[in-house]
């Protein structure tokens, strides 16, 4: 019985952590994960630019981190790939701002380098192994709207549930096209090669920003939506394929 | 009615009372906050209906296959000593440790169409398991297998080989033993590792999702459903997920009745 307090002492040890925020201060980003590797650069400069600070990412579906901002889930700042979630968002009260659109994306054909299947466009997909994402996630209605758009009715073999898994497939090369954003045929670099849709560029997908009731980042939030408009933030977001807010 | 051991102490009590709590507080959340009023609409959605049949259809499949290849598996654990038994066991528990999105990763690098065993097969056959029923039932199986195989390996221990010994010594061989003294005497373990391996499968997603994909008929199962709903519509996947709640535990307690009847 005397022993019984050692237990304790495990759990003493564990009080230093929930502490350990206070002498650095923290941005915490609720993202796209088409935003993924451009942001995790943006963070880099940020950084560099504001001494002290650290960013942390939390990337996942827009539809999914929305509906998660509104149930409180941490965070300072929600970028997501189109308008719908945002306004989900909105609607759900979990927005500190108006959100401003700060970059486009739009839908490009990849495959495989060596291009197996031997695709040129869309009207080359039926009949072989492609995929796209599912159509209850942006990308997937995005492809929905372009398919339609070019008059081609050619099925998947799977809609899969992001537009990251839908590149893994063809960067493993388990697919013979996929349907991703240009940002992300861009990030495959050498893995895949790309195909532009004839139509795409009518057809963008719209990213906004703002920061969401629960920010406790103390202007943080802002300061990182400047830092995308300003020249840096320009500078990496074109390198990273994608285009200006119309 | 008093208990001649004593009263029940209360620190076993209360943390049981815990357990339930924590096991029965989000099935309740869970159905106090699924819209009724949409349930009728999402019953008739043929997505639901064709995710639910190939849930039911791969599940049941995937435990069949675990049985088969299960339960020798856990006769050679239970009655053979061999060196390497222990390295065996431990690789059978593997898939309930592993995430099962690295089981899918790991299928795709065995079974992808450049997969170690994949690649050889697509060149022979033509056959692709990614994207396929047949896919989702590997992927199934994999997960299920462990516990199939754990169950059936404890039924057999407790179905004491000194039976298999009374049974040679009246001249079975060990074939026979195996399937007149040793099965039937593990039975209630056997159904029971079964029912564990089919409700693993009805709940499983992470491996199936990354390795046979998801599309309506062929490799979207209920959970995919749930998970594709609850990107658009979270009200719908509330109710999609009580129907599969219902279902499982409605087929579960059918069967422990029917074949599993404890005192």
């Amino acid at each position: 019985m005397k022993f019984r307090h050692l237990v304790l002492v495990p759990l003493l040890t564990l009080l230093p952590l929930s502490a350990c925020s206070s002498d650095g201060q923290e941005l915490t980003v609720v993202a796209a994960a088409s935003l993924t590797e451009t942001f995790e650069e943006l963070a880099t400069e940020f950084e560099k630019e504001h001494d002290g600070v650290e960013v942390t990412f939390s990337f996942g579906s827009s539809t999914t981190l929305a509906e998660q901002a509104i149930e409180g889930a941490p965070g300072d700042v929600l970028a997501t790939a189109d308008e719908k979630s945002m306004l989900t968002a909105r609607d759900g009260d979990a927005l500190a701002k108006d959100p401003t659109e700060f970059a486009t994306n739009r839908l490009v054909i990849v495959v495989p380098a060596g291009n197996p299947a031997q695709i040129t466009g869309l009207a080359d997909l039926a009949g072989t192994d492609w995929v796209r994402c599912d159509d209850e996630v942006p990308c997937g209605r995005l492809a929905l709207t372009l398919l339609s758009a070019n008059q081609v009715a050619a099925d998947p073999v799977s809609r899969e549930i992001d537009v990251k898994a839908t590149l893994a497939k063809v960067v493993e090369n388990e697919a013979d096209a996929g349907l991703v954003y240009a940002t992300d045929a861009a990030s495959a670099g050498d893995a895949v090669e790309t195909i532009e849709i004839a139509g795409s560029e009518g057809e963008l997908n719209r990213y906004f920003i703002t920061p969401l009731v629960q920010d406790d980042s103390d202007g943080l939030a802002q300061e990182w939506i400047d830092f995308l408009a300003s020249e840096t933030g320009q500078r990496i977001l074109t390198e990273a394929g994608f285009g200006k807010p119309e | 009615m008093k208990d001649p051991l004593g009263r029940p102490p209360a620190r076993l009590l209360v943390p049981a009372a815990l357990a339930t709590l924590l096991l029965l507080v989000p099935l309740v959340a869970l159905v106090v906050s699924t819209p009724w009023s949409l349930l009728g609409e999402q019953l008739a959605s043929r997505d639901l209906r064709l995710a639910l049949w190939l849930s039911v259809l791969t599940a049941t499949v995937a435990m069949l296959v675990c049985l088969v290849i299960g339960l020798p598996l856990a006769w050679v654990l239970a009655r053979l000593e061999f060196p390497g038994r222990g390295l065996l066991r431990a690789l059978v528990t593997v898939p309930l440790v592993l995430p099962p999105v690295a089981a899918g990763v790991a299928l795709m690098a065995a079974f992808g169409r450049n997969g170690l065993v994949g690649a050889p097969l697509r060149e022979l056959t033509g056959l692709t398991l990614p994207y396929s029923t047949a896919g989702v039932v590997l992927a199934h199986t994999f997960v299920s297998l462990p516990f199939v195989v754990l169950a059936i390996e404890g039924a057999l221990r407790s179905a004491r080989k000194e039976y298999d010994a009374a049974a040679a010594t009246l001249g079975a061989t060990r074939w026979w033993a195996f399937r007149t003294v040793t099965v039937p005497l593990a039975m209630p373990g056997i159904l029971a590792g079964m029912m564990l391996g089919w409700a693993r499968s009805i709940g499983e997603f992470g491996a199936t999702i990354t390795f046979a994909g998801n599309y309506p008929g062929t490799t979207q199962t209920m959970p995919s459903l749930i998970y594709v709903s609850m990107n658009s519509n979270p009200e719908a996947a509330r109710s999609l997920a009580l129907v599969l709640l219902v279902f499982s535990v409605a087929v579960l307690v059918l069967l422990r009745d029917r074949w599993l009847a404890t005192p």
